[in-house]
């Protein structure tokens, strides 16, 4: 396992782009997802992507393959939603472990047949589907649907599995609840103190629209300091947006933290059938702004995005030098 | 580059910074303190329950103390529903929470409901070493800061020196072995009560002021906070004594330190208006300053006992005071029950409603912002100020729309207005709107805390034509920095105002207004603004405005940045070797066409030419340039109005002759002698001026200069002159100024001073004149306009003792001995080498052509050492008299 820590110091790393836009062109259908070991569950399993792992581990390998590629430094796992309250929604809570090894595991094996520049491997933790800040009830402001620590033992899961599996890194992704990226965070630093390692953890927010603030209603700064209290190799923003409507928080996130910073924003915004237009001629030049302004880090892409618009992205990352960090008061 | 800020979080960020006055942390939410709060949650009415919370909010508070800690209660389940309830008040959320209970499984039911970065509140020793490390490490995995107790295995610090020996000792586990962020842990000293009665708790109060220095001292970014109540304990049910010892207790401890506190507004006097015989008796407690001071306060307060009967009283007498006494009372007390009122009241009086707002209420928050600025007031009861001038303004605002339908029709221009993120302070920035709106500006206001990306994007859209920048807290200053850069970026060209307390003309100048091509302007009132506005709008002399704000500026960065590379400072002799030098085998000085000392006699009338009218604008505080300040939109009718009495009283000054205008001159041979002194030769032997030479270091090339390098040194047999001269026309003012004040005419008599003033400038620049044609000669063919001569564009110059070039005042008495100046003029100093009739002007002339002003800066001590060997005095002597220009050591 190459040093990531030392890789970030050098150059912007290329992280890849989406996987489930990859995995929508192979058209599985019912029986592709069960594959031969899961014909006879109980419970529709089509449209759980994560389980793609261990069904179809070619196609998964092949989307990591692509993005490699195409440049990227880092793969992201396919364990978005790999967690026991992801998971619960199909009756999988037991394979959660399974999940995340298999996945980290193919992903290292993919990783490995590069040997140009060191490969990283990100072990991808997703915010699950519930809100530990927020209630569901509108009548009922004080209930909550997930506990802290609920959250705090599925990502404890999730995250051995994904060590042990082989990732150079945790990547806590898509916060919208800044409650359940502590808990996470509280999850990786007990297995951090517990098998004396020091894994590096990258976390990434999700900024939900132009109020600039998170779901469950931080503004950056706030987002920023609510996590500080935990080592993290970068900080960034991804999801929701379009690289040029996620522009203004970078801008404001790059300016209050000595951390170093990521961004993967989507393909622009979804068009009105849910599909993503922005074409990678157009990201590389929004990317292209970002790195005139030494905003960044760590660049990759999210939902809609593909190895073509990867491949681009990591051609003028390329020509600029990483992002220096400082840091003033928010 | 990491700052050691104590940063926490609710929806938004609260950052504590050494600039941070006091943070105020609510504590209604608290059943252990209020019993209104532990019946709301004991009958489960948590709507209720969340409205206390949100008038804490709205109250002031920055910071929200929660506790559960009730036997009958359930803490853990009322501490996370509690948490969750407020959760989804985006209004109460915005601010980061105080975790408040003595039992861990609360405190940690609490840490599991807050996204935010909180605080809390509290961990000790009193349970050993173990739980302590324990805990903290929990609390920082959860991500809190901490208050942690000065509180052992052996009990609770009762003394300055078991305060300090904890805190440190706490202090050391959580930094060396727990890794705990320094400037997390926040210590609570123990506010005990005093006056109690009981001999050992005379010290309550002053160990704890003593204690919060030491910590803050000794542990680096720690901080300091406690609950103030606990020291009026003994004074319970008497709450005027309570509010001035609140008070009291609070200035005194943050002057020491304190960073925090949970303190409820409602129960805080204000310092300053503490009765003086009370507050005495107070200090005089908290302090230990008397023996008896305890029986001495208890029997004083019970005359304020019985409040109720003392407040309606007090009431009352407030009510028969004069309208600006009451209205200023009412901003500083925020009470709103009276303002519509007296506003209406204060309406009446006046031409125009605006003036209202300009006069009553500006004076009012004047008064407001002196006493938060010199930590006399607190941040919640601004906040209760700035909701009873809003209300005031809001009752005025049609009153005043329709006094501008009346006068105008078309905008004037287009203004858009905004507080910067991160600040909330807008009671500034809602004064200017409102002050250009009447003028005829159309205002859009973005409210408070406006992200850059959307002022930049509204002022294109609007297509505004300024853009103005508020803000009261120092972040907003970097905030003003990074919004020009962008305006920059974007190659955006609308001009920029900046404004707000925390703003200031250097930092605009040093700062802002490098970092852009269009033009920055600083805004120091609300009056002004109009002036500044209007000034970058007129197509007419806008050009001309920009241009001198822009020199304006130049000088000043120029002066700012000589002063902060002043940091590092030359040895008087490295000084010397880096003087200013001039090549004295291609310059020969001319020979003077008179040498001696001779008085000069002139009319008033060949004077008036020579006048620099700006600042006797500026001394009437009407600001701008003359003459373009005649056609100021705001303040061009009053000074028309002013510049025709001060025209026709000029005329009878020079008609009646109500002053003499007296001057002498000396022109001497001088040449320079050991570096930085000049010596002159007159008919009664040699004198020495002495000069002061520059020590900062410079950028390469620059030299460290003294007066004495425009002169010739001896050793060089160059004969070289140089000249001194006085003059006044201050004879006759104060004859006439009692005239005037025999009349109750104040105006006239201010107006006759302040001519006088600029008649002995006027007649200081026709005598360089003067003496550069003629008497000296060396500058025959020049030809300036008054226009040039006020900006110095005339060769050599005339630097007067006691500014920048040369400070020292104590070069006065060697001038008066040359020239005989008291014998022949009457002008005299004063101990304190003041000149006597104030409208005098006195200084040095030298005729190199290479001679130039500039600014001493600050000196070292070896040079303060050696000038006070050759002046001859004492070492203290000259300290005291270059003290303004002696660099901290």
């Amino acid at each position: 396992m190459s040093n990531i820590k030392e890789a970030i110091k050098n150059r912007i790393l290329v992280l890849d782009g989406a996987m489930g836009t990859m995995l929508q062109r192979y058209k599985f259908e019912e029986a592709d997802y069960r594959g031969e070991r899961f014909a006879n569950f109980p419970h529709p399993l089509k449209g759980n992507n994560d389980l793609l792992s261990i069904t179809q581990p070619e196609a998964v390998k092949a989307v990591h393959r692509q993005y490699f590629e195409a440049g990227a430094d880092i793969v992201e796992t396919n364990t978005f939603s790999a967690t026991s309250i992801g998971m619960a929604d199909y009756h999988l809570e037991d394979l959660v472990y399974e999940l995340n090894y298999q996945s980290a595991k193919i992903a290292r094996e993919v990783a490995d047949e590069f040997t140009d520049v060191p490969r990283f491997v990100a072990g991808s933790i997703g915010p699950t589907n519930r809100t530990a800040s927020m209630s569901p009830n509108v009548n009922d402001p004080g209930y909550r649907a997930v506990t802290f620590d609920d959250l705090k033992k599925a990502y404890q899961q999730q995250a051995e599995a994904l060590i042990d599996g082989g990732c150079d890194v945790l990547l806590v992704e898509t916060v919208f609840d800044t409650l359940n990226a502590k808990a996470a965070l509280f999850a990786i630093e007990d297995i951090k103190e517990e098998r004396q390692i020091d894994i590096p953890v990258m976390v990434s927010g999700t900024i939900t629209d132009a109020s600039g603030r998170t779901l469950s209603g931080q503004t950056v700064e706030a987002f920023l300091i609510s996590i500080s209290h935990i080592p993290m190799l970068s900080i960034g923003f991804n999801c929701a947006l379009g690289a040029d409507q996620l522009k203004p928080y970078l801008k404001r996130l790059s300016q209050n933290t000595s951390l170093f910073t990521s961004a993967h924003p989507n393909a622009g915004l979804p068009n009105a059938f849910g599909n993503y237009d922005q074409t990678p001629q157009e990201m590389q030049q929004l990317i292209k702004e970002y790195l005139e302004e030494n905003l960044i880090n760590i660049i990759g892409g999210c939902c809609g995005t593909t190895p073509e618009h990867i491949k681009l992205i990591a051609e003028v990352a390329k020509l600029f030098k990483p992002r220096t960090a400082k840091e003033k008061i928010c | 580059m990491k700052n050691h800020y104590l940063k926490l979080s609710g929806l938004e960020p609260l950052v504590i910074t050494p600039q941070t006055n006091f943070v105020n942390v609510g504590e209604r939410t608290n059943v252990t303190g209020s019993r209104k709060f532990l019946r709301l949650i004991k009958e489960e009415n948590y709507n209720e329950a969340v409205e206390v919370a949100r008038a804490q909010v709205e109250g002031g508070a920055q910071i929200i103390d929660v506790n559960m800690d009730e036997g009958m209660l359930d803490g853990v389940a009322a501490m996370t529903r509690f948490l969750n309830l407020i959760a989804a008040e985006p209004d109460i959320a915005r601010i980061p929470v105080m975790i408040d209970s003595s039992k861990w499984e609360i405190i940690e039911a609490g840490l599991k409901v807050i996204q935010g970065k909180g605080v809390v509140n509290s961990i000790s020793l009193k349970e050993g070493e173990a739980n302590f490390i324990n805990q903290a490490k929990l609390i920082k995995r959860y991500g809190a800061a901490v208050v942690v107790m000065a509180f052992d295995e052996a009990g609770q610090a009762d003394t300055y020196q078991r305060r300090i020996d904890i805190c440190k000792r706490s202090y050391d586990i959580l930094v060396e072995k727990v890794h705990f962020s320094p400037q997390d842990i926040i210590f609570d000293p123990n506010i005990f009560p005093v006056a109690t009665g009981m001999d050992e708790h005379k010290l309550n109060a002053i160990d704890f002021f003593k204690a919060t220095k030491w910590i803050r001292e000794n542990l680096p970014h720690a901080h300091v906070s406690g609950g103030v109540s606990n020291v009026s304990f003994s004074f319970r049910g008497n709450d005027k004594v309570r509010e001035a010892m609140h008070s009291a207790f609070l200035y005194h401890a943050i002057k020491n330190g304190m960073t925090m506190g949970i303190v409820n507004p409602e129960m805080l006097e204000i310092y300053d208006e503490i009765d003086p015989v009370l507050l005495e008796h107070v200090e005089d407690v908290l302090l230990n300053r008397k023996p008896d001071a305890t029986e001495r306060l208890l029997d004083l307060a019970e005359s304020f006992k019985g409040t109720s009967e003392v407040k309606e009283k007090i009431a009352a007498q407030w009510r028969s005071e004069p309208l600006q006494e009451r209205l200023t009372h009412a901003l500083v007390k925020g009470l709103d029950e009276f303002v519509e009122q007296d506003v209406e009241e204060a309406r009446q009086l006046v031409d125009r409603p605006i003036a209202v707002i300009e006069t009553y209420l500006m004076n009012g928050m004047n008064v407001v912002g002196d006493l938060f600025g010199s930590g006399k007031m607190f941040l919640p009861q601004v906040v209760k100020s700035a909701r009873v001038m809003k209300k005031a303004v809001a009752y005025l605002l049609p009153y005043i729309e329709a006094s501008k339908e009346a006068s105008a029709s078309s905008s004037a221009g287009k203004i858009l207005m905004a507080t910067v993120k991160g600040d909330v302070h807008d009671i500034g920035k809602n004064i200017v709107a409102v002050v250009l709106a009447c003028n005829n500006f159309e205002i859009i206001d973005l409210g408070v805390m406006v992200p850059p990306e959307k002022i930049i994007e509204t002022a294109v859209r609007e297509q505004v034509d300024i853009i103005g920048l508020s803000g009261l807290i120092t972040p907003s200053l970097d905030e003003m920095v990074y919004l020009t850069k962008e305006l920059q970026r974007l190659n955006i060209k609308i001009p920029v105002m900046i404004g707000g307390a925390t703003t200031s003309r250097a930092h605009t100048a040093v700062k802002i207004a490098p970092e852009y091509t269009s033009t920055v302007v600083h805004v120091n009132d609300a009056s002004r603004a109009v002036n500044v506005a209007n000034n970058l709008l007129q197509p007419n002399f806008k050009d001309e405005y920009t241009f001198n704000i822009r020199s304006e500026y130049h000088q000043l960065r120029e002066a700012y940045l000589n002063r902060s590379k002043s940091k590092e400072f030359l040895t008087i002799d490295q000084a010397r070797k880096n003087k200013f030098k001039i090549n004295w085998d291609d310059f020969k000085p001319q020979q003077p066409n008179f040498i001696g000392v001779k008085t000069i006699e002139v009319d008033l009338s060949e004077l008036e030419g020579f006048i620099d009218w700006t600042p006797f604008f500026q001394s009437w505080q009407l600001h701008g340039k003359f003459p373009a300040i005649l056609k100021d939109e705001v303040v061009g009718e009053q000074a028309t109005s002013l510049y025709s009495d001060a025209k026709k009283m000029l005329q009878n000054i020079i008609n009646e002759k109500w002053l003499t205008a007296r001057g002498i001159v000396g022109i001497f041979p001088a040449n320079q002698v050991n570096d930085d002194d000049i010596e002159v030769v007159t008919e009664n032997g040699l004198e020495k001026f002495l000069t002061l030479r520059q020590q900062s270091k410079k950028t390469e090339g620059a030299p460290n200069i003294a007066l004495a390098d425009f002169i010739a040194p001896r050793n060089l047999d160059v004969q070289d002159y140089m000249g001194c001269f006085c003059v006044t026309t201050g004879f006759g003012v104060d004859d006439k100024v009692k005239v005037f004040e025999k009349d109750l005419d104040d105006y006239n008599a201010i107006l006759v001073k302040a001519l006088a003033d600029r008649l002995a400038e006027a007649f200081a620049e026709f005598l360089h004149l003067k003496v550069r044609k003629e008497i000296w000669g060396y500058a025959q063919n020049e030809n300036l306009d008054n226009d040039a001569l006020i900006k110095e564009k005339y060769k050599g110059i005339r630097p007067a003792p006691g500014y920048p070039a040369c400070p020292d005042h104590l070069e006065k008495p060697t001038i008066w001995k040359l020239l005989n100046v008291e014998e022949k003029i009457g002008v005299t100093l004063t101990e304190n080498m003041a000149m006597y009739p104030a409208a005098s002007v006195s200084g040095y002339y030298f005729a190199n052509p290479e001679s130039k002003y500039f600014g001493l800066g600050k000196i070292k001590e070896d040079q303060v050492r050696d000038y006070s060997k050759r002046r001859g005095i004492t070492n203290e002597e000259a300290i005291k008299w270059l003290a303004p220009n002696i660099a901290d050591a």
